[in-house]
């Protein structure tokens, strides 16, 4: 064999390798996302259906029919993520590779995010449907709100899909460890929507969005810096 | 020589029993070691020890004079598995292209066609892994294991599904590394197979090496016939 030139790509780059190989892999066979847009679509019907619309109005039920549909599907993805390294031990391959233990973090939480968004793409305009939200002014705050979220989901979500991952119970333990910690983001979040249905201005949920913020950076630095010491047997 | 593998006193705990018991070893470029022993003998274990996968519980182990488990060791660091260590959804190429990337290759393209062709397996490199037969998985793991010219090749059983094509052609590749200069350490439970690549031999119990010694002059039917009796 000819011998090679090899420069190990820096962290983001590595990052950007393995996500592009999770989506691949997800695209190829696309068994996750149509579980978790089922799901979803699934959720919001049955949510539908058990609807007082005499009792509470569209806007005041719409936020959190959003955030507990995308909790829940969000899941899926998150657990899947890991569970292709573990079909053949394929993490040995990423661990003996030359990169960072945070890039691979960084590339899982890249292609769980790009899952979670995708599968919000499809159930939000069944809540605008169903609901009858006024999506038209505010769709593109509303989307910054669900980005924002959706950092902070995949990040608790990746690191504790990394943990649970080589258990037996992999499938029970996920939800159980991470849902405690989605309260932080699930919380404000569901605030934020709420405000912007309600016609209100992008300042008046600022206070939410900054809340958000903050717990998407300490979210994103604590489980980066915590990933590589779940690594180790 | 260089010494390119470094392993003193290695021991590895799994609750109370010592996997690898205080193992040393040096292999300079163009050693290589066939490493026998029965099962739970600590041949994994050790393996995964010298790839930087688990960390030892005393003792230390070096690439090229590099610390185990830096990056710069691990780059060196070519791994082959009895499991394939592949995506089943991805193809042959696909798979062989990451590791490629992974590793920085600067011509990660052709240096994938290289690896697919050493390993006979360039003519289904298209196909999705889980669409070929477990000995044409184990040849791409294997293309994937050396696609970036490793100078340390750690192989766990890596014989396991080849047909005769498979097993001369990984011989074959396994040989031209070692001429390249690369060092070897080769877990199988095929005597013949092994020692046809090896410069040592060494056998494994109770996480310790029981037997060690330079396969040069060396009668392998003897030497198969004392380590049946050994392990019996």
């Amino acid at each position: 064999m000819t011998p090679v030139i090899a420069t190990p790509p820096g962290t983001f780059a590595a990052a950007w390798i393995i996500a592009r190989k999770d989506l691949a892999i997800e695209f190829r066979t696309r068994s996750a996302f149509m579980s978790a847009a089922l799901l979803s679509l699934l959720a919001i019907v049955i949510f539908f259906f058990t609807w007082d619309a005499t009792a509470v109005t569209p806007i005041d039920i719409a936020p959190g029919v959003m955030w507990v549909t995308f909790t829940f599907s969000g899941i899926l993805g998150l657990h899947r993520s890991f569970g292709v390294e573990a079909q053949e031990r394929a993490m040995d391959a990423l661990l003996v590779a030359p990169v960072p233990r945070e890039a691979i973090f960084l590339g899982k939480a890249l292609a769980n995010l790009v899952f979670v968004v995708g599968v919000q793409l499809v159930a939000i305009p069944a809540v605008a449907l169903f609901y009858n939200l006024p999506l038209g002014d505010t769709w593109l705050a509303l989307a910054g709100v669900m980005l924002l979220a959706s950092v902070g989901l995949v990040c608790i979500g990746t690191l504790f899909a990394g943990i649970t991952a080589n258990t037996r119970m992999a499938e029970l333990l996920l939800p159980v460890l991470a849902l405690p910690f989605f309260v932080p983001i699930v919380l404000p979040a569901a605030q934020a929507t709420g405000q912007l249905l309600a016609g209100r201005s992008l300042s008046d949920a600022g206070s939410w969005l900054r809340i958000l913020l903050a717990f998407d950076l300490v979210f994103l630095y604590a489980c980066t810096l915590a990933f590589p010491f779940t690594l180790e047997d | 020589m260089t010494a390119l593998l470094v392993a003193a006193g290695l021991v590895r705990l799994f609750g109370a029993r010592r996997a690898v018991d205080g193992v040393n070893l040096t292999l300079g470029a163009g050693e290589a070691l066939a490493l026998f022993g029965p099962n739970g003998a600590g041949k994994t274990t050790l393996l995964r020890l010298l790839a930087g996968l688990l960390k030892p519980g005393a003792g230390s182990a070096t690439i090229a004079g590099v610390s185990l488990p830096s990056d710069a060791a691990r780059a060196r660091v070519g791994l082959i598995s009895h499991r394939t260590m592949l995506y089943d959804a991805l193809t042959a190429r696909e798979n062989v292209h990451f590791a490629a990337r992974l590793h920085g290759i600067a011509d990660e393209t052709a240096a994938t066609q290289r690896a697919l062709e050493a390993l006979r397996v360039a003519d289904r490199a298209d196909v999705p892994v889980r669409a070929l037969s477990r000995g044409l998985q184990q040849r791409v793991a294997i293309a994937r294991a050396i696609v970036h010219a490793p100078d340390v090749i750690l192989a766990d059983e890596p014989y396991t599904g080849l047909d005769e094509q498979g097993s001369a052609a990984l011989t074959t590749l396994l040989k031209e590394r070692r001429a390249a200069g690369a060092a070897l350490v080769v877990v199988t439970h095929h005597l013949h197979e092994g020692l046809a690549v090896a410069s040592h031999a060494a056998v494994m119990r109770a996480g310790k090496f029981a037997r060690f010694e330079p396969t040069a002059g060396l009668d392998s039917a003897r030497y198969a016939a004392e380590y049946r009796e050994m392990v019996s």
